[in-house]
């Protein structure tokens, strides 16, 4: 089957300097935004469409964007802020970087949208210091185009409407895409998460209102403005609606982004997109959403459609929309352990589940791969794991809690044989059995 | 009222608590105890340690108490299945790093994480991994660190950014490298920052100079009260076998808080140095040799005895206790001499019948935190009383207008409003006076002050938040009570609390000038502060003359004694000096003809009378050093050996009682200025000396080693 591709935040690629300005209004950019500041679209307006269109935040926790706008206190005689999360650091995922580097103009048209539509005339977009060579520029000069353009800052057009765009970069720190550290970054502080209560909606920026977003989400809104919410809402299946930005890595003939369609059959995914496996090996795991995402077997994730729903019934979730490919000859232990040390490495320290269990964790999985593991270190993994989950500040100990827990459940037996063969891999002992 | 009120549950029982109030303040209400490490009342809500999750209906995951505002109907459990899972969960990764070295330990004892671990470790520990070790810090000679057993609870950190208002500790790198460290390499010098040692749940930061010299357990707890400031903090004094090893904080939320100085926690040093006087000591021919008490008794009670009435002098040092203050001052009258005071430090007494019977702070010491605008005039506040400039620094977070007027700037951790500076302090008052008149005829006392003067628009701020504010006070520091124009400065301090509507308030020198003042330590009046039909001579007018025979009462020569210039050598001059004085100096060695040893604050009973007319009485903590004796007692002797009637106490609360009856109902009285004043001009000039450093300020601190090792000593002792 045949997939109609980068249909929203994609949709310039392909020409010529996808990412200037002439290009993207010659896709019809800027004409939602245009239409806001003629007057023709109010805030609740703008709110019921992405409501309608059932955008759900793209960030990984999949929270429907629309009623997130709607938490604001719109009327409320405060500053308000939007902040745009481009701190885009989930293992695996790198779309929104090329959203940056070849459309950035949706990006500052979703964010004008949006930041009117909640009542906030300054946004700030916080990219990860790791894109400091190429997609902050091409950000950067979006946004000065569009100063030029005379379509941002204040008053614009006579419309009586102000919207000031600025840049911040991080400073590589993976914690800072969690919402609230990423304002203590804004803020010049320690990226730390806060403990919610309060919500950002209610004391955010420097105590100020704001929603978070992210840039995938932010960059989807005028398209659907553009062509309503009916439209987005048809591409993907009930419940989640548009198209979504695979980033597809792992043992595949053509791992890449791809813009989809939401609900494509994972083995449409694989097959028609993807090119298959790679050297046409057996499929044996995938991670369908980014580092922190449950693992799912090669027999369940083939039976799943990639959307919000599916993925979750199945026992994972949609998460960032990094789909990692794992083929047989991929040692499940040493994967786990790699992914936990990512995740003793980013923990900022501020809570204690997290801060002394991410290091236990990656302790035990490294002894285990060098051949000091016991058998009880298996049940003292996953035991460790739940007394991460839900115990901590931020969602980042559940992030290192979920892959453990979910390897250990499918691919226990691999565990079990590396303890009992001081470090020996299933795999590779399959491999000399065949050979 | 009853919207405040909020219905929740706690463990199956109904509760009815405030709104607004977190689930732990409800739980602590009521006893429902929750183990907690970064909670803590006066500090910001962190939620990090994760120790006092708790289980509530509907909620799919634990929460921390701590953080939890309660809303109707709540139903929190705090000891069910749940919630004790995953306290034990917290506890057991609180305890997979830390080093477990209770043993060598300092907190051992009284350490939160050892107790909470026996609630709720486990025997053995199922970590079998390398543990983390963190290097330690030097962060000054008061406080020892042990970074290694920190569990990362920021108390200490959020304690520099909202109790210092200079965050001097914060915690860097991240995960499980987390440190808490300064920034830079620096000292933690803040006057009140030892009180992280108290705050530090775990051994990670601890009292230096007390290290490894005794187990809690091993020590009995005193009450007692800080001989420092006019202040009063309550103190506990941690003794073995009847030597003190460390002073703590004793709660009182309407004096100290949680908090003390670090003179209050440290100066005990001072009673153990080595220039205790251990034995009296009499000087004869030149020579000095030890003699017996009787022996020094009956040369002191002789030389008193001898002297002519009208050449004898008493002076007193404001740390004396009520106690002493007041047989000193029945001691005066049966010799029938009034010259006797305790103003050590006052420059100018010209003003001294306007006097109000004792400078009382204005407002009770909490109150502080609660006025609109305050005006300090003449102080370094952090320094002259730290506790009340912790409460002015409360009043200024909570939108105050706290200005200040004085020669020099020093600095404070608060958004300043206005800082009068660079002149004369009379001069700067009189800008405020002229401001705060705005135009009407100024008060008569202080026209010829002001005359010539304009507003500043500072000046003009400052009257203008006093006059605007519900509650303003004006508060005189001691660098005011020093000025050579003291008279004047009050004068024109008083004419802007008339114009404006403002309380004056002082700020006095030492823990009990309030108690010499109502005993009658003064020559112009007597006990409560009754006229004296003819008053006798003041410190600077005893020191002026030739008396025959002068007894000091803890006041060093050198040191101590600020009323006038050259105080050595006038004493020197005298005929005989008696001085009681724990300590010998060569100033004393030099001045005094006898020296009678007696005890320190911790060495005896009494009471203080703190600014704010607080009465607070303590027993003696510690065993006398050397063959030192209560001053009181020793007073009562000389009484004795003076054939003074009455003077058969036998303990401080005979003489504490018979004091009180004899003064009965006695206000602080106001203040107002009879006489026009006229410009001081050369006594207005700016002068650094009338302010004494935070840790010279008596012979405690500046005794007391690790004080003294401070980089504010340090800074002190190089201007």
């Amino acid at each position: 089957m045949a997939y109609e591709q980068n249909l929203v935040c994609f949709n310039t690629f392909g020409a010529d300097e996808s990412w200037s300005m002439a290009t993207y209004e010659k896709h019809d950019g800027y004409k939602a935004w245009r239409r806001v500041l003629a007057g023709e679209l109010t805030a609740e307006q703008i709110i019921e469409e992405v409501k309608a269109s059932g955008l759900r935040g793209r960030g990984g926790a999949g929270f429907p964007t629309g009623l997130k706008w709607s938490f604001m206190p719109r009327n409320a005689d405060v500053q308000k802020y939007l902040v745009c999360n481009s701190d885009e650091s989930e293992p695996g995922t790198c779309h929104d970087r090329e959203v940056l580097r070849y459309n950035p103009h949706a990006l500052v048209e979703g964010m004008a949208i949006a930041a009117y539509a909640m009542g906030a005339s300054v946004a700030y977009n916080y990219i990860r210091g790791e894109f400091l060579d190429e997609p902050v520029p091409r950000f950067e000069a979006a946004v000065k185009e569009a100063y030029d353009a005379g379509l941002l800052g204040k008053n614009i057009q006579g419309s009586g409407i102000d919207f000031d765009l600025n840049t911040f970069v991080g400073a590589g720190a993976y914690i800072c895409g969690e919402e609230t550290a990423l304002l203590e970054s804004l803020e010049g502080k320690q990226g730390r998460p806060r403990f919610k209560p309060p919500f950002p909606a209610n004391f955010g920026l420097y105590g100020k209102p704001t929603t978070i977003n992210n840039t995938q989400s932010l960059a989807s809104v005028p398209a659907i403005i553009r062509n309503g919410a009916t439209w987005f809402a048809a591409l993907g299946p009930e419940g989640s609606g548009g198209t979504a930005l695979f980033s597809v890595s792992g043992h595949v003939e053509k791992p890449g982004n791809y813009e989809l369609p939401m609900g494509i059959p994972f083995k449409d995914l694989l097959d028609d997109i993807c090119g298959g496996m790679l050297g046409g090996r057996k499929l044996k795991a995938v991670i369908p959403g980014g580092s922190s995402c449950k693992v799912l077997p090669a027999e369940i994730i083939m039976d799943c459609t990639m959307d919000y729903n599916s993925l979750q019934q199945a026992g994972s979730s949609f998460g960032t929309g990094a789909v990692m490919v794992m083929d047989e000859t991929t040692c499940m232990v040493k994967v786990l352990r790699r992914i936990s040390r990512f995740y003793m490495a980013e923990s900022c320290g501020q809570c204690t589940p997290c801060r002394e269990g991410t290091g236990w964790l990656y302790r035990m999985l490294n002894r285990i791969v060098e051949g000091k593991g016991e058998e009880a270190d298996l049940e003292k993994l996953v035991d460790v794991a739940n007394k991460i989950e839900g115990h901590t500040i931020c969602a980042l100990g559940d992030a290192a809690a979920w892959p453990v827990q979910s390897f250990l459940n499918h691919y226990y037996h691999e565990f079990e044989y590396m303890v009992r063969n001081n470090g020996r891999s299933i795999v590779d002992a399959t491999e000399e059995a065949a050979a | 009222m009853s919207d405040d009120i909020v219905n929740i549950e706690v463990d199956g029982k109904p509760v009815e608590a405030r709104k607004g109030q977190m689930v732990i303040e409800v739980t602590d209400n009521i006893g429902a105890y929750v183990p907690r490490f970064c909670y803590h009342e006066k500090l910001s809500i962190a939620a990090n340690c994760r120790m006092c999750l708790v289980d509530i209906e509907g909620a799919p995951k634990p929460i921390p108490a701590c953080a939890q505002p309660i809303t109707e109907g709540m139903k929190v459990f705090t000891k069910s299945p749940r919630a004790i899972a995953a306290q034990k969960a917290t506890m057991e990764f609180l305890l997979i790093n830390h080093p477990l070295d209770c043993p060598i330990c300092d907190q051992g004892g009284e350490c939160e994480l050892q107790d909470l671990a026996m609630g709720y470790g486990r025997d053995i520990s199922r970590y079998n991994d390398g543990k983390r070790v963190v290097k330690d810090k030097d962060i000054g000679p008061l406080i020892s660190t042990d970074m290694t057993r920190c569990i990362h609870c920021t108390r200490c950190v959020r304690f520099g950014e909202e109790i210092q208002g200079n965050p001097q500790l914060g915690t860097v790198e991240r995960g499980e490298d987390v440190k808490i460290s300064t920034y830079v390499e620096q000292n933690v010098d803040h006057e009140l920052s030892a009180n992280i040692i108290d705050l530090c749940p775990v051994g990670a930061l601890n009292n230096k100079p007390y290290r490894y010299s005794a187990r809690a357990w091993e020590m009995v707890q005193h009450a007692t009260v800080s001989p420092h400031d006019c202040v009063g903090s309550n103190l506990f004094a941690h003794t073995l076998r009847g030597t003190i090893k460390r002073i703590v904080p004793r709660e009182n939320e309407s004096i100290n808080e949680t908090w003390i100085s670090d003179r209050d926690r440290y100066s005990y040093e001072a009673i153990y140095s080595s220039d205790r006087l251990t034995v009296p000591r009499v000087k004869e021919n030149g020579e000095w040799r030890d003699i017996s008490w009787s022996d020094a008794l009956s040369l002191a009670a002789e030389a008193l005895g001898a002297a002519d009435a009208g050449k004898l002098g008493l002076i007193a040092s404001s740390a004396a206790t009520v106690e002493e203050s007041y047989l000193l001052s029945q001691l005066s009258a049966h010799l029938g001499t009034s010259n006797i005071d305790h103003r050590t430090g006052r420059r100018d007494i010209s003003g001294q019948d306007d006097d109000p019977v004792f400078a009382g702070l204005g407002c009770a010491i909490a109150e502080i935190e609660n006025q609109g605008a305050v005006l300090v005039a003449g102080s370094n506040l952090r320094s002259e009383a730290p506790i009340i400039a912790h409460r002015l620094r409360k009043a200024a977070q909570s939108g105050a207008q706290v200005s200040f007027a004085n020669a020099q700037e020093y600095e404070y951790f608060f958004d300043v409003a206005d800082y009068l500076s660079g002149k004369g302090l009379c001069e700067l008052l009189a800008g405020v006076v002229v401001a705060a008149a705005d135009g009407a005829a100024l008060p008569k006392a202080v026209a010829g002050l002001c005359d010539g003067v304009s507003a500043s628009k500072a000046d003009k701020r400052i009257a203008t938040s006093l006059q605007a504010a519900d509650d303003a006070l004006l508060l005189l520091g001691t660098i005011a009570g020093r000025h050579a124009a003291y008279s004047a400065v009050r004068a024109l301090a008083a004419a802007i609390a008339d114009l404006t509507g403002a309380k004056l308030g002082f700020v006095s020198e030492g823990p009990n000038a309030t108690g010499a003042h109502l005993a009658g330590v003064t020559p112009h009046r007597g006990i409560g502060g009754v006229q004296r039909k003819t008053p006798g001579l003041g410190v600077t007018a005893m020191l002026d003359s030739e008396l025959d025979a002068i007894l000091l009462m803890n006041v060093e020569p050198d040191t101590d004694i600020h009323a006038t210039a050259a105080a050595e050598d006038k004493l020197a001059r005298q005929k005989y000096v008696i001085s009681l004085t724990p300590f010998v100096s060569d100033s004393l060695l030099e001045c005094a003809d006898l020296l009678l040893p007696v005890g320190t604050f911790a060495e005896t009973s009494g009471t203080y009378i703190n600014a704010a007319g607080t009465w607070q009485s303590f027993g003696g903590v510690a065993n006398p050093v050397g063959e030192s004796r209560p001053s009181w007692k020793v007073l009562r002797v000389l009484g004795n050996l003076l054939d003074a009637e009455g003077f058969d106490y036998v303990t401080s609360e005979d003489v504490l009682a018979e004091f009180k009856e004899a003064l009965g109902d006695v206000a602080a009285g106001s203040y107002s200025p009879r006489a026009k004043l006229t410009k001081p001009n050369g006594a207005d000039a700016p002068s650094e000396e009338i302010d004494i450093p935070l840790y010279s300020i008596d012979g405690l601190v500046r005794r007391a080693h690790a004080l003294q090792q401070t980089l504010s000593a340090k800074r002190a002792s190089e201007r």
